[in-house]
C-alpha cells in the first residue's frame, strides 16, 4: 500500500516543480513526465502487490479527518478502475510531450501539466478511499481540475463556454452528492464507508435517486451528458483521453460501490440503470453518428459505452433482486471489464485523433481524407481501437459485450417473472453495436481512406515516435484482452464476490469460463487471416498501382465527389430523426442547370440543446420580466415596498 | 382447438400488413382474407352445426365477399391506388401496432376470464384487432382506408362474438353484421357524396364543413 | 470430433458455391432460357484465380483487408453451426454471440474495403450496407432469443439440437414459423439478394453489395465471391436446421437431408428473385423494421 501511496504523491505533484522553472525551457515538462512515470510504475507494483497477497488492502493512518479515520483500501473492485487508469495516465503523458510541447504553448503548457497531475492523482485518491468526506475531498479536487484542463485553450470562446457548462453540472452533481453520503452516514451511523452489503434496505431509495443524479450527471447517461460532448472535445487530446477514458468512468464507480453496501437490491434499482443504459446507448450512438466534428463524435461514443457498462450494471442489479449469482457474475464482470476496455480503446483513439489533428489543423471529418498513405501507423492504430470500440472480435471491446449478452440471455430461464422483459437487453446491445460499426466505418473510411479532402491534408506528416508509442502500448493492452481474457477470469471474479457477498468465486468462475473458448477462436480467426493476408500479399506484390479508381465512365474524378461523412450517415440519421430532430439548410436543387447552392446539416445536442438552454432563457427571461417591474428605480415605490413590508411583519406579529 | 391458433396468428399479422402497407388494392384483398379466416373461427370452436354454419356463410359472405367486392369497385372508381401520406408515418403506425399488440397480450393476462379461455389467443388476438382497427382510423386520411379500419374493428368484435356466442345465441351476431352493414353502406354514400364534391376522398377535407 | 470438422468442412468448400448456381439456372428457366450451367460459379473461381490484379493508385493495404476478412469470416462461422443434424465442430456456450459478431467484422472491412477506392458509388454502397445491417441485426438477436427460450441453451448446437421437432408439435410452432420468415428476410438481406439488392444489375446506384466490391480484381474478387457464397451457405443453414430438423442417426442421409434442403432454399430464391422486383432504397428499412416487429411478436409468443 505504501507504494499506491507514494505513487499517488509522484503523479499528484508531478507538474509542480514545473511552475519554478523558465516559460520557454524543456527540462520541467521532461521532470514532469519522469515523475509520473516513476508514479505509475510505483502504483502499478502496489496494486499488483495488494492483488497477489489475496484481495484487500486496507491503510489506516491516525489522523482524524473531519467524521473519521484516514482509511485507504483497496479492494480488487477499486483495482479494476485503477489498473486502465494507471496506463492511460502514464500514456499520456509521454503523448503530451510532443502533442502540448511547452516551447509552442508556453502560456499553458505548465496549467495543464499541473491539473493533470492533480486529477489522475484524486481520481486514485477517490477510488481507494474508504471514507465520505475523503472521496468527497478527492472527487472536488478531480472535478476542479477537470475545469482547467477543459479550459486550457482559455483564449477561445467556445472552450469558455464548455468549461462553463462543465462546472455547473459537475457541481450540480456534487451538490446531490453530499446529499447522499449525509443520508447514507444517517443509515449507518458513521461517514466510513459501510462493509458490503451491510445495510438495511429501508429508507435507501432517495439516497440511490440521489446517487444516480451525482454518479451519472459524472458518468454522461443520458439526459445528464449535457457537459460531455462540448467538454471532450475543447480538451487538449490527451486531456480528453483521460477524462473520456478514465474520469467519466469514477460515475459508475460510485454507483458500483454505493449498491454494494446494501443486503438487499429493490427491483426498481436494476430497472432504471437498464433502461437508462438502454437510451443512452443507443441515443448516444445515434448523436454520435450525426456529428462531424471528430472529437464530439468520440466524446458521444463515450456517452454510448456508459449506456453499454449500464446496461451490465443493471443485468447484476436485478440478478441480485430475483437471487440469480449467475446473472450477477455475468453483469457485473461485463460492467467492470467495459469499464477498463473502454478507458483503453477509448483513449487510444483520442490519442490517434489528437495525432490526426496534430497534422492537419481541423476537428472536421470532412477536411481529412487519405490520411493512412501519410499517417500509416496513426491510421492502423485507429483502425484497431475502432474495431475495438465496435465490440468485434478479436478485440477487447467483444469480450465485455459478450459477457453482457450473455446475461441479458439468461432471464430466458426465468419463466412467467417481469424479469423476462430484461432479455431486451440484448437486442438493444445489438442495436448499438450494429449502429458503433456504422458511425466507425464512416470516421475511418472518410479520414484516413480515399484521396485527401484539403490542402492541409495533402500535407499531413506522420507524429514522431513518442506520441505513436503510447498508443501502441493502448492497442497491445485492447489486444491482450481481446486474445487473452481468460487470464482476468480471477481478478473479475473476485470484484464480483467484493460486490455481492452472495456469489461465491466457484459459481462466478464458472458462468466466466467460455470464455477461454472465445480466446481460441479469436486466435483461429487471427490465424486465418494472417495466412490469406500473407498469401494475397505475396500474389499481389508485383501488381502496380498506376490506374484511377473505376468512375462508372464518369471521366473526372475528383476528391470533392468522394462521399462525405454527412452523406455516409444521411440516411441512418434519417430513421432516428424523431430522437435527432437534425436541422438541414439548403440543398434544395431545381432546374436543369442549377445555380450553385450551399446545403449544410447539423445535429444539435438533444438534452442541453433542444431543452435545457430555451428552458433556462426562458427563465432568465421570467426573471428580467420581474426585475424590470420591481426594480424601477422609481423612489416612491421602494418607499412602498418599506411600508409593505414593515406592514406585513406588524401583521405577522399581531396575530 | 389445434386450429384456432394458426388462424388467430395469421388475423395478427393481417393487422399487422395493413397497418404497414400503403397499397389499397392489397390492403382490401387481405382484409377480406382476415374476414373470410374469421369466417372459419365459428365451426373450429363450435363444430358443425346449423348455428355456426349460419354463422360461417354469413361473415364469409359479408366480411369475405361483398364488402372487399364494393370496396374494390369504389376505388376502381374513384382511381386511387395509394394512401398517400399517412397522419403518422407506416413505419410509426407499424410499431404502435406492435406495442399495442403486446399491450393487448399482457392486458389479456390481467382479465378476469373464463378458465378455459385463460391461455387461448382469443381475447388479445380480438384486443389487438379491435386496437389496429382504432389505429387505421385514427392515422388515416382516405374514406377507404378510413372504412377498413372499422372493418377490421367489427372483426375484432366478431372474435369476442364467436367466444359469447353459445351464452347468448344470435344476439351478437345478429348485431354485428347488421351494424357492418349499415356502417359500410353509410361510408359509402358519405365517401360518395365527398367524391362528388370535393373531387377527393381525403376525410380532411371533411374539415372545411365545420362552420 | 475430427471426421465431424473434416466432414463439415468438405461440404462448405466443395458445395457452396452450387448455390449460386442453382439461383441462376432457376431464374433462367423462368425466364425460359436454357442460362448458364450449375458449375458456372466454379468455373468463374477457377478463372479469376489465374487472373492478375488491377489496383487502383488510391487503394492502400485495407482495400486487401476486405477479401481476406470477408472469407475467413464465414468459413469460422460455418464452424459454430450445425449443418442439418451433422453437430457444428465447434461450440461453447455463447458461441451464438461470436457468431453474429463474426459478420459484423466482414462488414467491416468490406465497407472499409469499399472507403478505400475513393470512389462515390463505393461509398454509397458501404453506406446502404452499414444502414441496413443495423435493422437486420435486433432482429436476429430476437430469433436467437427465441430459440435459446426454446431449447435453455445458448450454443448454436443445443439452439438448433433435438428441441426444434418438439418444438414444432407444440404451441411454439407458430412462433418458429415467423421467426423462420424473418430469417428468410435476413438472409436475402445479408446475401444481397432481391428485393433488398440485385446481384445481376450493371447500375452502379441501384447496388448495394456488387458496388462495394466493383473495384476488386482477380483472386481477391475471387475470394470475394467465394465468400459470399460461404456466407449464404452458412446463413442457409440456420435456415434449413429450423425447417427440416430430423436426425436419421446416419452421417451420410443427415447430409444429403442437408444438402437438398439447400438446394431447395436456393430455388427458393431464385423463385423470389424471378417474381419479386427490387424494392426502393426508402422501403428497404420499413421492411426490415416491420421483420423486427414480427420477431418482436414471436419472442412475446414465447415469453407468455
Amino acid at each position: 500500500m505504501m507504494w499506491l501511496v507514494c505513487g499517488i504523491f509522484l503523479i499528484t505533484f508531478a507538474g509542480v516543480p514545473g511552475l519554478f522553472c523558465a516559460r520557454e525551457g524543456r527540462g520541467a515538462e521532461r521532470l514532469a513526465c519522469f515523475l509520473t512515470l516513476i508514479g505509475t510504475a510505483s502504483g502499478l507494483a502496489g496494486v499488483t502487490r495488494a492483488l497477489l497477497s489475496d484481495g484487500e488492502m486496507i491503510f489506516d493512518l491516525p489522523w482524524s479527518l473531519p467524521g473519521g479515520r484516514l482509511s485507504l483500501c483497496l479492494d480488487p473492485l477499486a483495482a479494476i478502475f485503477i489498473l486502465p487508469l494507471l496506463l492511460v495516465v502514464a500514456c499520456g503523458s509521454i503523448y503530451g510531450l510532443r502533442y502540448w510541447p511547452q516551447r509552442e504553448h508556453p502560456e499553458n503548457g505548465r496549467k495543464l501539466r499541473l491539473f493533470y497531475g492533480l486529477i489522475s492523482g484524486a481520481m486514485i485518491l477517490l477510488l481507494i478511499a474508504s471514507n465520505s468526506i475523503l472521496f468527497l475531498m478527492a472527487w472536488e479536487v478531480m472535478a476542479l481540475s477537470g475545469y482547467f484542463l477543459i479550459t486550457t485553450e482559455d483564449h477561445k470562446e467556445d472552450v469558455r463556454r464548455a468549461g462553463f457548462i462543465y462546472l455547473i453540472a459537475t457541481h450540480t452533481g456534487t451538490l446531490a452528492l453530499f446529499a447522499t453520503f449525509a443520508l447514507l452516514s444517517q443509515i449507518s451511523g458513521s461517514l466510513m464507508f459501510p462493509a458490503a452489503g451491510s445495510l438495511p434496505i429501508a429508507g435507501s431509495g432517495l439516497v440511490f435517486l440521489l446517487g444516480l443524479f451525482g454518479f451519472g450527471m459524472k458518468a454522461g447517461l443520458i439526459p445528464l451528458h449535457i457537459w460531455l460532448p462540448g467538454a471532450h472535445a475543447a480538451a487538449p487530446s490527451h486531456a480528453s483521453a483521460l477524462l473520456s477514458g478514465v474520469m467519466i468512468k469514477t460515475g459508475i464507480y460510485g454507483l458500483v460501490r454505493l449498491t454494494s453496501m446494501f443486503a438487499e437490491i429493490p427491483h426498481w434499482w436494476g430497472w432504471t440503470i437498464l433502461v437508462l443504459g438502454g437510451i443512452s446507448g443507443i441515443m448516444g450512438v445515434a448523436l454520435a453518428l450525426a456529428q462531424h466534428d471528430i472529437k464530439r463524435l468520440l466524446a458521444y461514443h463515450s456517452v454510448e459505452n456508459i449506456g453499454i457498462i449500464a446496461l451490465g450494471l443493471g443485468l447484476a442489479l436485478l440478478g441480485r433482486s430475483y437471487h440469480l449469482p449467475e446473472l450477477v457474475a455475468l453483469g457485473l464482470a461485463g460492467c467492470l471489464l467495459h469499464v477498463a476496455n473502454h478507458g483503453l480503446f477509448k483513449s487510444l483513439l483520442f490519442l490517434s485523433a489528437g495525432s490526426v489533428i496534430h497534422a492537419v489543423g481541423s476537428r472536421e471529418i470532412d477536411h481529412y481524407g487519405g490520411l493512412l498513405k501519410r499517417q500509416p501507423w496513426t491510421g492502423a492504430l485507429f483502425l484497431g481501437g475502432a474495431v475495438a470500440i465496435s465490440g468485434l472480435p478479436p478485440f477487447n471491446g467483444f469480450i465485455s459485450e459478450w459477457l453482457i449478452y450473455l446475461g441479458a440471455f439468461l432471464p430466458l430461464r426465468q419463466p412467467s417473472s417481469m424479469l423476462e422483459l430484461a432479455v431486451f437487453a440484448a437486442p438493444a446491445l445489438a442495436l448499438i453495436g450494429g449502429l458503433a460499426l456504422a458511425c466507425f466505418v464512416k470516421v475511418f473510411g472518410i479520414a484516413f481512406l480515399g484521396e485527401p479532402r484539403t490542402a492541409a491534408a495533402t500535407q499531413a506528416h506522420e507524429s514522431p515516435v513518442s506520441m505513436l508509442v503510447p498508443m501502441f502500448l493502448l492497442l497491445l493492452a485492447c489486444i491482450w484482452i481481446g486474445l487473452l481474457p481468460s487470464t482476468l477470469i480471477p481478478l473479475l471474479s473476485q470484484a464480483v464476490v467484493h460486490w455481492s457477498v452472495a456469489s461465491g468465486v466457484a459459481v462466478t468462475t464458472q458462468a466466466l469460463t467460455p470464455l477461454n473458448w472465445v480466446s481460441y477462436v479469436s486466435w483461429l480467426l487471427l490465424l486465418l487471416i494472417a495466412v490469406f493476408s500473407l498469401w494475397l500479399y505475396v500474389r499481389s506484390r508485383k501488381s502496380p498501382r498506376t490506374i484511377n479508381t473505376w468512375g462508372c465512365g464518369y471521366q473526372f474524378l475528383q476528391p470533392r465527389i468522394q462521399y462525405t461523412s454527412s452523406s455516409f450517415a444521411d440516411s441512418l440519421v434519417g430513421l432516428f430523426h424523431f430522437g435527432l430532430l437534425s436541422e438541414r439548410h439548403g440543398g434544395k436543387v431545381t432546374g436543369l442547370f442549377p445555380e450553385k447552392i450551399e446545403f449544410s446539416s447539423h445535429t444539435p445536442d438533444l438534452v442541453l440543446d433542444r431543452l435545457l438552454i430555451p428552458l433556462f432563457h426562458a427563465v432568465a427571461g421570467l426573471f428580467r420580466f420581474i426585475r424590470t417591474s420591481v426594480q424601477n428605480g422609481i423612489l416612491a415605490l421602494y418607499l412602498l415596498y418599506v411600508a409593505l413590508a414593515v406592514f406585513t411583519l406588524l401583521a405577522f406579529f399581531t396575530f | 382447438m389445434e386450429i384456432t391458433n394458426p388462424l388467430l396468428l395469421t388475423v395478427i399479422l393481417i393487422n399487422f400488413f395493413t397497418l404497414g402497407s400503403a397499397r389499397l388494392g392489397a390492403c382490401i384483398r387481405i382484409v377480406a382474407l382476415q374476414g373470410a379466416l374469421l369466417a372459419l373461427l365459428p365451426l373450429a370452436v363450435h363444430g358443425f352445426s346449423l348455428h355456426s354454419l349460419v354463422l360461417f356463410s354469413g361473415a364469409l359472405l359479408f366480411k369475405g365477399v361483398f364488402i372487399p367486392l364494393l370496396l374494390l369497385r369504389a376505388i376502381r372508381e374513384v382511381r386511387i391506388r395509394r394512401e398517400v401520406e399517412p397522419v403518422i408515418g407506416f413505419v410509426p403506425t407499424l410499431i404502435l401496432g406492435v406495442l399495442m399488440t403486446a399491450g393487448a397480450f399482457l392486458f389479456a393476462d390481467f382479465l378476469p376470464l373464463a378458465v378455459e379461455h385463460l391461455d387461448s389467443l382469443f381475447v388479445p388476438t380480438a384486443l389487438a384487432t379491435m386496437f389496429s382497427g382504432f389505429l387505421l382510423l385514427i392515422t388515416r386520411r382516405k374514406a377507404i382506408t378510413q372504412v377498413l379500419g372499422y372493418l377490421m374493428l367489427e372483426n375484432g368484435i366478431f372474435i369476442f362474438g364467436v367466444l359469447l356466442s353459445e351464452a347468448l345465441p344470435l344476439m351478437v351476431e345478429g348485431g354485428v353484421l347488421l351494424d357492418l352493414l349499415v356502417g359500410v353502406f353509410v361510408m359509402g354514400i358519405v365517401m360518395n357524396q365527398i367524391n362528388r364534391e370535393f373531387s377527393s376522398i381525403n376525410t380532411e377535407s371533411l374539415t372545411a364543413l365545420k362552420e | 470430433m475430427l471426421a465431424n470438422l473434416v466432414l463439415h468442412l468438405f461440404i462448405l468448400l466443395l458445395f457452396a458455391p452450387l448455390l449460386l448456381g442453382i439461383i441462376t439456372k432457376t431464374k433462367a428457366w423462368f425466364a425460359g432460357r436454357v442460362g448458364a450451367p450449375l458449375l458456372q460459379t466454379y468455373y468463374d473461381l477457377n478463372r479469376l484465380w489465374r487472373k492478375g490484379f488491377v489496383f487502383s493508385r488510391t487503394t492502400t493495404w485495407v482495400f486487401l483487408l476486405g477479401p481476406v476478412v470477408g472469407l475467413a469470416v464465414p468459413l469460422l462461422a460455418a464452424l459454430m453451426i450445425p449443418f442439418g443434424a451433422l453437430p457444428a465442430p465447434v461450440s461453447f456456450e455463447g458461441d451464438l454471440i461470436l457468431f453474429v459478431y463474426l459478420f459484423g467484422l466482414s462488414r467491416f472491412f468490406t465497407a472499409a474495403a469499399a472507403l478505400d477506392t475513393g470512389s462515390s458509388f463505393e461509398g454509397m454502397g458501404a453506406a446502404r450496407e452499414v444502414t441496413f445491417s443495423c435493422l437486420a441485426e435486433p432482429t436476429l438477436l430476437f430469433v436467437l432469443l427465441v430459440l435459446a427460450r426454446l431449447s435453455g441453451g445458448l450454443s448454436m448446437n443445443t439452439l438448433l439440437g433435438e428441441h426444434l421437432l418438439a418444438s414444432w408439435r407444440s404451441e411454439a410452432g407458430a412462433s418458429l414459423t415467423l421467426i423462420l420468415v424473418c430469417l428468410f428476410v435476413v438472409l436475402l438481406l445479408e446475401c444481397s439478394r432481391i428485393p433488398f439488392d440485385d446481384p445481376t444489375t450493371h447500375l452502379e446506384l441501384t447496388m448495394i453489395h456488387e458496388v462495394m466490391v466493383l473495384d476488386h480484381s482477380g483472386p481477391a474478387f475471387g475470394m470475394i465471391l467465394y465468400g459470399a457464397a460461404l456466407k449464404m451457405m452458412v446463413l442457409g443453414a440456420l435456415l434449413v436446421r429450423l425447417a427440416i430438423p430430423w436426425d436419421t442417426g446416419w452421417w451420410l442421409t443427415n447430409s444429403l437431408i442437408f444438402l437438398a434442403g439447400l438446394s431447395v432454399l436456393a430455388v427458393l430464391i431464385g423463385v423470389i428473385e424471378s417474381a419479386m422486383a427490387r424494392l426502393k432504397l426508402p422501403r428497404v428499412p420499413q421492411v426490415l423494421v416491420g421483420t423486427s416487429l414480427l420477431s418482436i411478436f414471436a419472442l412475446v409468443l414465447v415469453l407468455r
